[in-house]
């Protein structure tokens, strides 16, 4: 590594170092939105796009049980899916 | 004496505690382990656990701690002439808070990178917890309130700075645009903003902005208050990547290029202190020198809210225990040169001690003020800048400083009334937590009258609740030593010193609010003592059981004597 290349990596962590926390922060709470929008239809919220979302709906099921721990409810609210018992 | 002299003499004083003394306790008394699983490397998870090089972690440390306080102490503490604080700010730094500040980054490093708060909860007691709370509040309350008044005084004594001033956000939005919308390089996005915002500080010195003397019935400063609460609530809500982020980051910048300006120019212009070194004609009102000198100079001597910082983020980001000594203490040693600058700026950069007592008319009158216009008088006799730039220079790095410091604060304040809210089962939306945190400070600031003067009076307290902080580190860092049988004078003494020169010293102001009939200081200043005193009977109780041999550390004992590797 030049050091011109280790002051820039030194530059960017001085950067973005202090504010990590608050990026993943956001970035959960906009994973959380994108998932109940997901999961809209699942949850007996009509959902015009859910032709779109259904597709999603594998890719997601993975990170069921991390979202619905994290919104504080104990158990699966699918009725279809239940990833903890 | 020549401040050339006296700059040498500090540095040098300083550097060798660094050298030496931190050495000594580095392998002595906290015994740092460069084979010790750090928790950074122990739960790595990307976010807030992250081994991190201990160059850049010392500039996320020393940006985090450096604020406008040790600018704003030495420049009001030096009415008491230079030699105090400058005894205050070299043997505090060597002696107290490099040893604090490391101590606080070992104490958390050893319990998997805990707070400072929840580390009261294990070795002082639950009391301990609820009283750590209870100060962070005051801390935070007493920091947005003090830092309003002190930027409102500068841009009314310094009107070029009001366009750098706000011009700082304008080029902190744009920086953060460049970065994340458009993906500029950081090197050159920062060549740039470091360049805009000294061309903003050319044109400010051009175009001085002043408000009207009273605006619907408020004076100036009042105003300047408001507006300042008002912009500090929206850019705690805003997205941090959008002026947070920048800001602080173009701030840790020109903290560097500031204080490279200062001691130049200290060593090219050669001035003598025209302050006295004890100033025996002190000004009437003005309190003793013991102990208020020990509170009104916190940070840059020793300062409690370093060690929320250390074992806040820098503890969850330490590769080696060993990087402790750089990080921890010698990010002390950088807020001790900062606190150095003020003191040599404040005392030697007026023309002769009429000017100086002309300043220093009354006590809190010299304050950032002094600084900016003696740092001036330096700057233009190191360095050739005109005294006005050179004012503007200064004026700026103050600001801007104290502003970084209020809109963290005021951010931070909110999540403390949002989790108050939990604790009592109530959900406190963003916009309003913001709104309480911001109308509680307001209601501070102008508790002694419109002209916002309650934000300056409640200084000392704030020195005596940071101190507090401190003390209440110090106790749990005995009580580690003490758990794991080493020697713990060197952190019990500065313990007794300071907690003892916070209790007079919230004694002597008590009976000085009650003579001015001020009731809201009083009663401020009556929760802190009684939180003083209950530090005191908790720290000595923990310590009389661990002295006993109650809850050594076994497990973190063994810990220690485990490698990386695997190995004993």
């Amino acid at each position: 590594m030049t050091w011109f290349a280790r002051f820039s990596a030194g530059l960017k962590e001085f950067y973005y170092g202090p504010y990590r926390q608050a990026f993943a922060r956001a970035k959960q709470e906009e994973d959380d939105l994108f998932m109940m929008l997901v999961l809209s239809e699942a949850l007996g919220v009509p959902n015009p796009a859910s032709y779109y979302t259904a597709e999603l709906l594998p890719v997601m099921y993975d990170r069921v049980h991390e979202w619905h721990t994290r919104m504080g409810l104990d158990r699966s609210p699918l009725d279809q899916f239940s990833c903890c018992c | 004496m020549n401040s050339v002299l006296l700059a040498v003499i500090g540095v040098a004083m300083i550097l060798a505690g660094y050298v030496l003394y931190s050495k000594y306790l580095a392998n002595r008394i906290y015994r740092l382990e460069p084979n010790f699983t750090t928790p950074s490397h122990e739960l790595t998870d990307g976010v807030d656990y992250v081994p991190t090089n201990k160059y850049v972690l010392w500039g996320h440390h020393f940006t985090s701690v450096a604020g406008a306080a040790p600018i704003v102490g030495p420049a009001v503490a030096v009415i008491w002439g230079w030699l105090p604080a400058f005894l205050w700010v070299t043997l505090g730094t060597i002696f107290m808070a490099g040893m604090h500040d490391m101590g606080a980054l070992w104490a958390s490093v050893r319990n998997k990178g805990k707070s400072i708060g929840a580390l009261s909860e294990r070795y002082i007691g639950a009391r301990g917890a609820n009283l750590f709370l209870v100060v962070i509040f005051l801390l935070l309350l007493m920091v947005n309130a003090a830092f309003a008044v002190v930027i409102a005084n500068l841009l009314i004594s310094t009107p070029t700075a009001v366009i750098p001033t706000w011009g700082a956000i304008v080029v902190a939005l744009l920086i953060g645009q460049a970065i994340y919308r458009f993906t500029w390089n950081l090197a050159a996005v920062s060549v740039i903003g470091v360049v805009a915002l000294y061309t903003l500080i050319l044109i400010g010195n051009q175009f001085p902005i002043s408000l009207p003397e009273t605006v619907m019935g408020m004076p100036d400063n009042a105003v300047w208050i408001i507006i300042l609460f008002v912009y500090a609530g929206i850019a705690s809500i805003l997205p941090v990547w959008l002026l947070l982020q920048p800001r602080d980051y173009i701030n840790g910048l020109q903290l560097f290029i500031g204080l490279g300006l200062l001691y130049g120019s200290v060593l090219l212009a050669g001035r003598d202190m025209v302050a006295p070194a004890f100033n025996s004609n002190v000004p009437e009102g003005t309190p003793s020198l013991i102990p208020l000198l020990f509170v009104t100079i916190a940070c840059g001597a020793i300062s409690g809210f370093h060690g929320m910082v250390a074992s806040g983020t820098s503890s969850k980001q330490l590769d080696k225990e060993t990087d402790a000594r750089f990080v921890g203490y010698f990010g002390a040693v950088g807020e001790g040169l900062l606190a150095l600058g003020a003191i040599i700026a404040t005392t030697a950069g007026f023309r002769t001690l009429a000017d100086w007592e002309s300043v220093y008319s009354a006590f809190n009158e010299g304050g950032v003020t002094a600084f900016v216009d003696g740092g001036g008088s330096i700057m233009n006799a190191g360095l050739g800048l005109p005294t006005s730039l050179s004012a503007t220079v200064l004026a700026t790095m103050a600001v801007l400083f104290a502003a970084t410091t209020m809109d963290t604060g005021v951010r931070l304040q909110r999540f403390v009334v949002q989790e108050a809210g939990d604790a009592m089962r109530m959900t406190v939306g963003k916009g309003t937590a913001t709104i309480i945190a911001v109308a509680v400070a307001l209601g501070l600031t102008f508790g002694a009258g419109l002209d916002g003067s309650g934000g300056l009076l409640i200084w000392p307290l704030f020195g005596t609740t940071n101190q507090l902080m401190a003390g209440l580190t110090l106790g749990i860092i005995a009580v580690m030593l003490l758990r794991r049988k080493r020697t713990i004078v060197p952190v019990v003494l500065p313990m007794v010193f300071l907690l003892a020169m916070t209790v007079y010293a919230l004694f002597v102001q008590l009976g000085t609010f009650y003579r001015d009939s001020n009731w809201l200081l009083l009663v401020l200043d009556l929760i802190i003592l009684v939180a003083a005193v209950w530090v005191i009977v908790e720290s000595v109780g923990a310590m009389n059981r661990a002295r006993q041999g109650e809850g050594a550390d076994d497990e973190e004992v063994e810990r220690a004597s485990i490698s990386r590797d695997g190995s004993s």
